[in-house]
């Protein structure tokens, strides 16, 4: 099934030639009127009116995360704040988030890519959707629950947490589909099964499942577990929320970027050079229908390659692979994003605290847990334990106060954190390994 | 009447406090008394040796974290009921034990307590008036 066949299916020329046309125009539009964007041309010598093919697109700057840190809250806007009517946020590197804003016009393209993916997945009018994604600053919630709302489903909306309420919920509403982080998709499987509820035998059938990276194997895993079929969706909230890129259930073999929307890019993250089509590098992403928040060439930090060929679901706008990696040092435990800086501006704020310190994450069972390991010294040492456990108390609360991750804090040794080549080993990630 | 302890910040990795007991012996460091606090991931050794200077020198040559603590040595006779009547005047006066811990040898007739208190000087007043005898650095040293 396909929600909207006229561009879903839409001919590669003619989806290149739509991209042409809406990337001169968000091009003109940025330049007029993001300040950020008009230097960022002037430094490199271009104008709008030098983009005459797909191919210059590499001639334009790229736009980093730091960049919309630099332009906190409002900064890259790109139309005045009465025409926003929709403002989110992810979590921020020094406390401060990263801020979108969306136009009527942009939460109605949100909305109509949602309701693309969740046909994509499988889902229809007359399937409840349990969406047990978080319902706040961040995207995952609100995203899908309008974009199931357009396709005519009935919508649960769950948010996080309190996960008997949600297994009551979903045996006694007969939840057909789950949209959740693929880690919560198992410990709500974790948590049936020792409430003694068989969660395969509900009506579940499809998990449109992402805001974090999860293997072939955890999705093997998933399917098994809960008897449905799971699904990888994609996004972030910089490009828009949820529904930048979903898999077909048909293929289930990559993931469908709204082409007529987005211009992906494949990069060498090194050298920051377009790479040839089907290798593997940092995804770029170019917003051309945003009004809000227009981003040009944004640096998603994601690895994947494009697959451009046909798919079996008829389906023409190209395809990224499951992630693979990112090219920055960037953690997404639980659902949240968390940046070993972030980590270090913590330790940095308290008196006598050095920042010497190792992530270790790993998954337990279903869930990830993070390590945080922190050098003692003559400072911060005493010889009242009770005195030491204020320390690590206060290290695990100032951590989660910042970005809301529960961690455990151990206090080391000095130099027992591995110092290689004069740079630290800040984080061992476990996950991949055993997942 | 003070006497100074050293403290030692171990993780809890088998073969540490070896490590640490082996430092001080080659360096000629006599350990007098010693305690060891641990909680599930680290522990605090504190010490009583003839040498602290010495001892501390030689640990943060192998990188360990260490500190200096006052903590005073307190003569408790050596008969039912005797700690007890030491920790009645303490108490009493409203001082505070962080810790405790039973030095190895006797003085005379006597048990030695090293204490660490929150505040070393009310502790020294109060025990002082109360006839309980506090040894001085060099005899707990020398003991």
């Amino acid at each position: 099934m396909i929600w909207n066949d006229d561009f879903e299916t839409l001919p590669r020329e003619a989806i290149e030639a739509l991209q042409l046309k809406r990337l001169q125009q968000t091009v003109e539009r940025v330049y007029a009127t993001v300040p950020f964007y008009k230097k960022a041309f002037g430094k490199l010598g271009i104008k709008p009116a030098d983009i005459k093919s797909l191919d210059d697109l590499r001639k334009l700057p790229f736009t980093l995360k730091q960049d919309m840190r630099d332009n906190y809250p409002y900064g890259l806007f790109a139309v005045p704040l009465e025409q926003i009517v929709r403002i989110h946020a992810s979590s921020g590197t020094t406390g401060k988030p990263t801020v979108v804003g969306y136009s009527r016009r942009d939460i109605d393209t949100w909305t109509e890519l949602m309701a693309r993916s969740f046909v994509a997945a499988g889902t229809h009018k007359g399937d409840i959707i349990h969406n047990a994604y978080g319902y706040g600053l961040f995207t995952g919630g609100l995203g899908a629950h309008y974009g199931a709302e357009r396709v005519g489903a009935s919508v649960i909306p769950m948010s996080g947490g309190n996960t008997k309420k949600q297994l009551m919920i979903m045996q006694d509403f007969g939840s057909t589909v789950l949209t959740c982080t693929p880690s919560y998709s198992l410990y709500l499987a974790e948590v049936a099964a020792e409430e003694g509820i068989d969660i395969r035998k509900l009506k579940l059938k499809v998990g449109i499942l992402g805001a974090e990276p999860w293997s072939e194997k955890m999705r093997q895993e998933i399917e098994d577990k809960l008897n449905i079929k799971a699904i990888d969706i994609y996004g972030l909230s910089e490009i828009l929320g949820p529904g930048v890129g979903i898999e077909c259930i048909e293929a289930q073999n990559g993931l469908h970027i709204w082409e007529d929307h987005f211009i992906p890019e494949i990069i060498d993250p090194e050298t920051g050079e377009v790479l040839p089509d089907g290798e593997r590098g940092e995804l770029v992403i170019t917003t051309i229908t945003k009004e809000g928040i227009p981003l040009i060439r944004y640096r998603t930090r994601d690895i994947t390659r494009l697959i451009k060929e046909p798919c079996i679901c008829g389906r023409t706008h190209a395809r990224i692979e499951r992630l693979s990696g990112r090219s920055d040092d960037m953690l997404i435990i639980r659902g949240v994003n968390v940046f070993p800086s972030q980590i270090e501006s913590v330790l940095f704020n308290i008196e006598g605290v050095e920042p010497h310190y190792q992530l270790i994450v790993e998954r337990e069972g279903t869930l990830d847990t993070l390590e945080v390991q922190v050098e003692v010294n003559e400072q911060t040492f005493s010889d009242e334990i009770k005195i030491l456990q204020g320390l690590s108390n206060k290290i695990r609360k100032d951590i989660k106060d910042l970005l809301g991750v529960t961690c455990k804090v151990r206090l080391v040794e000095p130099k027992s954190i591995t110092r290689s080549e004069g740079k630290a080993k800040r984080v061992i990630d476990n996950r991949q390994k055993n997942s | 009447m003070k006497v100074e302890q050293i403290s030692i910040f171990i993780e809890n990795k088998s073969g540490r406090l070896a490590e640490v007991c082996g430092i001080l012996g080659q360096a000629g460091v006599n350990i007098r008394a010693l305690s060891l606090a641990d909680t599930s991931d680290f522990g605090i050794l504190r010490l009583i040796v003839k040498d602290s200077e010495k001892a501390l020198k030689v640990l943060r040559e192998h990188n360990f974290t260490v500190s200096k603590t006052e903590v005073i040595g307190v003569e408790v006779p050596d008969s039912p009921g005797g700690l007890s009547t030491i920790l009645q005047i303490l108490d009493r006066n409203n001082v505070n034990v962080e810790y405790m811990y039973a030095f190895v040898e006797r003085s005379g007739d006597n048990a030695v307590i090293i204490f660490r208190f929150d505040d070393v000087d009310e502790a020294i007043t109060a025990l002082s008036k109360n006839g309980v005898n506090i040894l001085k650095s060099e005899m707990i040293t020398s003991i």
